[in-house]
C-alpha cells in the first residue's frame, strides 16, 4: 500500500516560511493571497495489505517520529 | 569528576564542548558515540552538543532523540544526573520529551550567529548557582531554529515553577517570553540555545559559560 503523510505547523504556531512566501506572492502582484502555510509531504510504500491496519501503523509513525505534536498536526492517507 | 559528550552524526560542537568542560572544570571527559547502548559508569554530567545532528533532516533533533544512546541518557537524566543540551542539544532534549516545548524557525528567517546578552532568570538551579549576584551574562548564539515555543498552558507552568533559567535581554529570534534556556521540574536537565562552550574563556570574548559547567559539577 502507498502512504502519504502531510505535516503542517498547527494553526496559531508562527510559520515564518509561509509568511515569507506570502510576502513574495504579494510582491508579484497576488494581493489576494493570505494565510500561506508551508508544510511537508512524505510518501512511502507499506508492506501492510489491510487499510485500517496500515492507517494505524502510519499514525504511530507520525506520533513517534514524523510529526512533533507540540507544534505540528498531521494527516494520513493510505491507498 | 566525570563528564560525557554524546556524539551524533552531524554534531559539530562535540569537541568544543569537551574542551570547554575540561578546561572550565578539570573534569575527565569521554566522547560517547550515539550508537552506544550504555553510558560510562559514574557520570556527573552529560552534554548533548550543538551542531546539526542527522543534518537537521525532518526536524532539528528529531532523529537524534531516537538514537540508541538516548534511552540511556533519558534514564540517567531521570535518575538525576546533570544533563545539559546546548543548541541542537536543546532541540534533542525537547524532541526526547525531557524538556517541554519545541524550537521553531527564527522569526526573522535568518541564521543568527553573534554574542547575546542573557538575563540569569533563576540563579537557584544546579546550572546557574554560580551566577549568584550576576544578573547579566554574555554567550554566543548560532542557530536558525532557536525560536522557543510552548503552548500557553505549558508556558504558564514553566514560568510558575521557575523553570526559565535564562532569558534574552534583546530577543533575537522571537522566542516566546524571551526564553533562552529552561530546566526540567527536577532541575537536573537544562536546555539552552546560546553556547556556553563558545564562551568559556576571555579569549573567546566571554568566560561566562565556564560558570555554567562549574555550577553543574559543583555538587558532584
Amino acid at each position: 500500500m502507498k502512504a502519504t503523510v502531510h505535516v503542517f505547523l498547527k494553526p496559531g504556531v508562527l510559520d515564518v516560511q509561509g509568511k515569507a512566501v506570502e510576502s513574495a506572492l504579494h510582491g508579484l502582484g497576488w494581493d489576494g493571497v493570505k494565510d500561506v502555510r508551508v508544510g511537508k509531504t512524505l510518501t512511502f510504500d507499506l508492506a501492510a495489505t489491510d487499510k485500517a491496519a496500515a492507517e494505524t501503523e502510519v499514525k504511530a509513525m507520525c506520533e513517534k517520529l514524523l510529526a512533533n505534536t507540540v507544534i505540528e498536526s498531521y494527516r494520513v492517507e493510505v491507498a | 569528576m566525570k563528564a560525557a559528550v554524546i556524539v551524533f552524526p552531524g554534531s559539530n560542537c562535540d569537541r568544543d564542548c569537551a574542551v570547554a568542560v575540561e578546561r572550565s572544570t578539570g573534569a575527565q571527559v569521554e566522547m560517547v558515540w550515539h550508537k552506544e547502548t550504555a553510558l560510562p559508569e559514574g557520570l556527573d554530567l552529560i552534554v548533548l552538543p550543538g551542531g546539526f545532528s542527522y543534518g537537521d533532516y525532518l526536524r532539528c533533533g528529531a532523529m537524534a532523540a531516537l538514537s540508541p544512546v538516548m534511552q540511556e541518557v533519558v534514564a540517567a537524566a531521570n535518575r538525576g544526573v546533570a544533563t545539559v543540551g546546548i543548541c541542537n542539544g536543546f532541540q534533542i532534549l525537547c524532541e526526547a520529551g525531557l524538556l517541554p516545548g519545541a524550537l521553531l524557525r527564527n522569526e526573522g528567517l535568518k541564521y543568527i550567529c553573534k554574542p547575546v546578552a542573557l538575563e540569569v532568570t533563576n540563579a537557584q538551579t544546579r546550572f546557574t548557582a554560580g551566577y549568584q549576584g550576576r544578573r547579566e551574562v554574555t554567550m554566543t548564539i548560532g542557530n536558525g531554529e532557536g525560536n522557543f515555543f510552548a503552548d500557553a498552558e505549558t508556558l504558564a507552568r514553566i514560568e510558575g515553577e521557575g523553570q526559565v533559567a535564562f532569558r534574552y535581554v534583546d530577543n533575537p529570534n522571537g522566542s516566546v517570553d524571551d526564553i533562552a534556556g529552561i530546566v526540567n521540574p527536577a532541575g537536573n536537565v537544562l536546555g539552552l540555545m546560546p553556547h556556553p562552550d563558545r564562551a568559556f574563556e576571555e579569549e573567546l570574548g566571554s568566560a561566562d559559560g565556564a560558570i555554567l559547567f562549574q555550577s553543574a559539577l559543583a555538587s558532584a
